[in-house]
């Protein structure tokens, strides 16, 4: 009877010895699933877009093996809404058994998951979203950010708008939404400590038909205006500003002007002052080639969207290196994630703090038209090692609301 | 004062364009009775179609009409091969003219990529002209002629024109204006293509103002539709009144109250549903 049971269990028992021993020798040899959260469809695809290209040239360049190990890439298209975002996080977790996600686009799509992704124990590194409060009063353990915050070089740019430019009284116009309101408002908190006033504040909707209404409105002797536009309307404001003849000098977001809509902008971009973790024009090797790469594979200047999924994926690098490719050992590698260093990334050092968001340098940018004809954001200052909390304290950063419309106040409205 | 000028002028611009866009509209919605879902797609298609020709250094204006045109042919095309075969279930329709949207929505992601493009007004008006001590872009002036012109030709051709009759009488009463003889199928097609390219040329006069981008189609149909019930089915005359009263209405909306802009929009078109069926100008209810 015991000799019975013995014979039969015994291959079993060989069968699963021999399958725990082989585990770790195979795990290795196995390709690295990474899910790729993206949008090709709807109002967001152009972002979507340069991000699958900065991926795809990381991953050409790489040959698509990462610290040893090859690469299997699962890419799905959240069309940029919060709802299809789950349920593809949720595809690239349990169907495609995917070990760690770059993704998604939008702040909202990235909120849209954060439940998820703590449920489910997915590392995930955003290549975009850049809502403040995923990495200070709501850091979620899986989330790391390759961009900054909404804020973080608005900050710079306040400074740089009262101190160098010698502004005192600016007008601000911002999309109504989150990213435009975490923007103006780290802008009026940093140049309002530097003793400048924001005078005027305006809100148009994302989807605004005509700029017009609110280009009538802007206080013509005030010192400068301040934009914080995303996606289209950048291009769109700028272009109406123009028209109706106003003649105060521009300063702007980063996405109000970057590469990705600069392109296809005219003389009406000229002269406008943004400031931003990355622009084409910086003056390295590292970048110089990143950026020739770019213009031969795509044709255009890497912006943005490019340099976050590029960045992320070199964040994905520096981490798998750390733990010599075993992203199995999720722990130790959300660890080595978590205090992940670049030193390779086209934008200078990129190192993340104990929040998960990325310490770098803010460049303040001017555009200009190159020899060729061709408009570039040059640079015309560098902040070294910027942090999402300015030279504020972090503590006491956090234990104030999370940056809004209403906050901080705006006590210098006229 | 120069506020209330500025933005005065502001309304009447973007109501010039809610005109061009929403007139033929309002007449295939009056005449075949189904809300066109596809007109905001036809409007972001030709201002697409006008870019190209654009950047092809063609004329302004003839890229305008060229744009036109080459959406009153599609807009015929679809006439006789989708909505025909449909005739009669106009839920049918409704949902195909919605399928036809997201299709024209996702070859233009595909043919001109995602990037937003504004496009460039005609070198003769360019600029900001002095308008009672405030600067006003020549442009926006341009557009308000522009859509008076259209407005005054169309007009010309429902009121004084036997074709125009035609289509009056089948707005009134479709199965009446059958039996007198009228060839009905042949006015929807006529009407399609004449609402086709109304929606083209105006996204190509609206480029130099809104841009080309992903979502315009979007953007717009929501404005067309509620000028359209503001205004009445089917009405040239609403269709004026609906624009330029929208397009007062979202100006100083946004300008003066920007956090209920869209309350103040879409809450006269509650309420004229409510109180008015066939809108202010309607010979039919919606």
């Amino acid at each position: 009877m015991i000799k019975r049971l013995i014979s039969r269990a015994l291959p079993g028992v060989l069968a699963s010895l021999a399958l725990a021993l082989s585990i770790p020798a195979k795990a290795q040899n196995e390709p690295i699933r990474v899910g790729f959260l993206t949008v090709k469809s709807g109002a967001l695809a152009a972002g979507g877009r340069q991000m699958e290209e900065g991926l795809a040239l990381f991953l050409k360049e790489h040959k698509n093996t990462i610290a040893g190990r090859k690469v299997e890439l699962f890419t799905a298209d959240t069309a940029g809404q919060p709802a299809v975002t789950k349920t593809k996080a949720q595809e690239l977790v349990e169907r495609d058994k995917v070990q760690v996600i770059i993704g998604p686009l939008a702040a909202f799509e990235a909120l849209a998951i954060d439940d998820y992704i703590r449920q489910a124990k997915v590392p995930i590194i955003s290549p975009s979203a850049a809502a403040e409060d995923l990495t200070q009063r709501k850091v979620n353990p899986w989330f790391v950010r390759a961009v900054g915050t909404s804020a973080q070089p608005m900050h710079p740019l306040g400074e740089y708008a009262a101190k160098t430019l010698g502004y005192k009284r600016v007008v601000t116009i911002g999309d109504d939404f989150a990213f435009g309101h975490e923007g103006v408002a780290g802008f009026q908190r940093a140049f309002e400590d530097n003793g400048g006033k924001v005078v005027q504040k305006l809100w148009s909707p994302l989807n605004v038909a005509d700029y017009g209404t609110y280009i009538s409105q802007i206080d013509t002797k005030a010192d400068a205006v301040l934009i914080a536009f995303a996606g289209a309307n950048g291009p769109r404001f700028l272009k109406q500003y123009r028209e109706y003849g106003v003649k105060l000098p521009v300063i702007a977001s980063m996405t109000s002007v970057d590469e990705g809509v600069l392109k296809n902008m005219g003389d009406e971009a000229l002269g406008v002052i943004s400031s931003g973790w990355y622009t084409a024009g910086i003056d390295s090797a590292v970048n110089k080639n990143f950026v020739h790469a770019v213009n031969q594979e795509y044709k255009a200047d890497p912006g943005y969207y490019t340099v976050g999924a590029y960045g992320a994926a070199l964040m994905l690098e520096e981490a798998l290196k750390k733990v010599n490719g075993k992203i199995e050992d999720k722990d130790a590698f959300m660890k080595a994630l978590r205090s992940a260093a670049v030193t390779n990334d086209p934008r200078g050092v990129v190192r993340l703090d104990e929040y998960g968001n990325p310490i770098m340098n803010v460049y303040i940018r001017k555009v200009e038209r190159s020899r060729d004809g061709k408009l570039v954001n040059a640079v015309v200052k560098t902040y070294g090692g910027v942090s999402q909390f300015w030279n504020y304290e972090p503590k006491q950063f956090l234990a104030n609301p999370v940056y809004s419309r209403d906050y901080p106040p705006a006590k210098n409205l006229e | 004062m120069g506020f209330w000028i500025t933005q005065s002028l502001n309304s009447l611009a973007l109501g010039g364009l809610l005109f061009i866009l929403s007139a033929g509209f309002s007449l295939i919605f009056g005449l075949m009775r189904i809300a066109n879902l596809s007109h905001g797609a036809y409007f972001m298609l030709g201002a697409y179609v006008g870019l190209t020709l654009l950047q092809r250094g063609v004329n302004f204006w003839l890229a305008a009409l060229a744009a036109g045109a080459a959406i009153a042919i599609l807009g015929g095309l679809v006439e006789r091969i989708v909505l025909r075969q449909l005739a009669g279930r106009t839920l049918s329709q409704v949902l195909a003219t919605l399928g036809i949207a997201f299709i024209i929505a996702d070859a233009c992601l595909w043919i001109w990529s995602g990037d937003p493009i504004p496009l460039t007004g005609p070198a003769s008006l360019r600029g900001a002209v002095p308008v009672l001590g405030t600067h006003f872009p020549l442009y926006r002036l341009g557009v308000i002629g522009i859509a008076a012109v259209i407005a005054l030709a169309l007009w010309l051709l429902v009121e004084k024109t036997r074709i125009g009759a035609m289509i009056r009488a089948g707005v009134d009463d479709l199965d009446m204006a059958r039996a007198v003889g009228i060839p009905v199928k042949a006015l929807f097609t006529a009407v399609f293509c004449l609402g086709s390219a109304l929606a083209g040329l105006g996204g190509v006069i609206a480029g130099p103002i809104l841009s080309v981008y992903p979502g315009l189609d979007a953007d717009m149909l929501p404005l067309a539709l509620v000028v359209v019930i503001l205004g009445g089915v089917g009405s040239l005359g609403g269709a004026v009144l609906g624009s330029i009263v929208i397009g007062f209405i979202y100006t100083f909306g946004n300008a003066l109250l920007p956090d209920l802009a869209y309350v103040i929009l879409f809450l006269p078109m509650v309420i004229v549903l409510v109180a008015r069926p066939r809108g202010l100008f309607g010979r039919i209810a919606t």
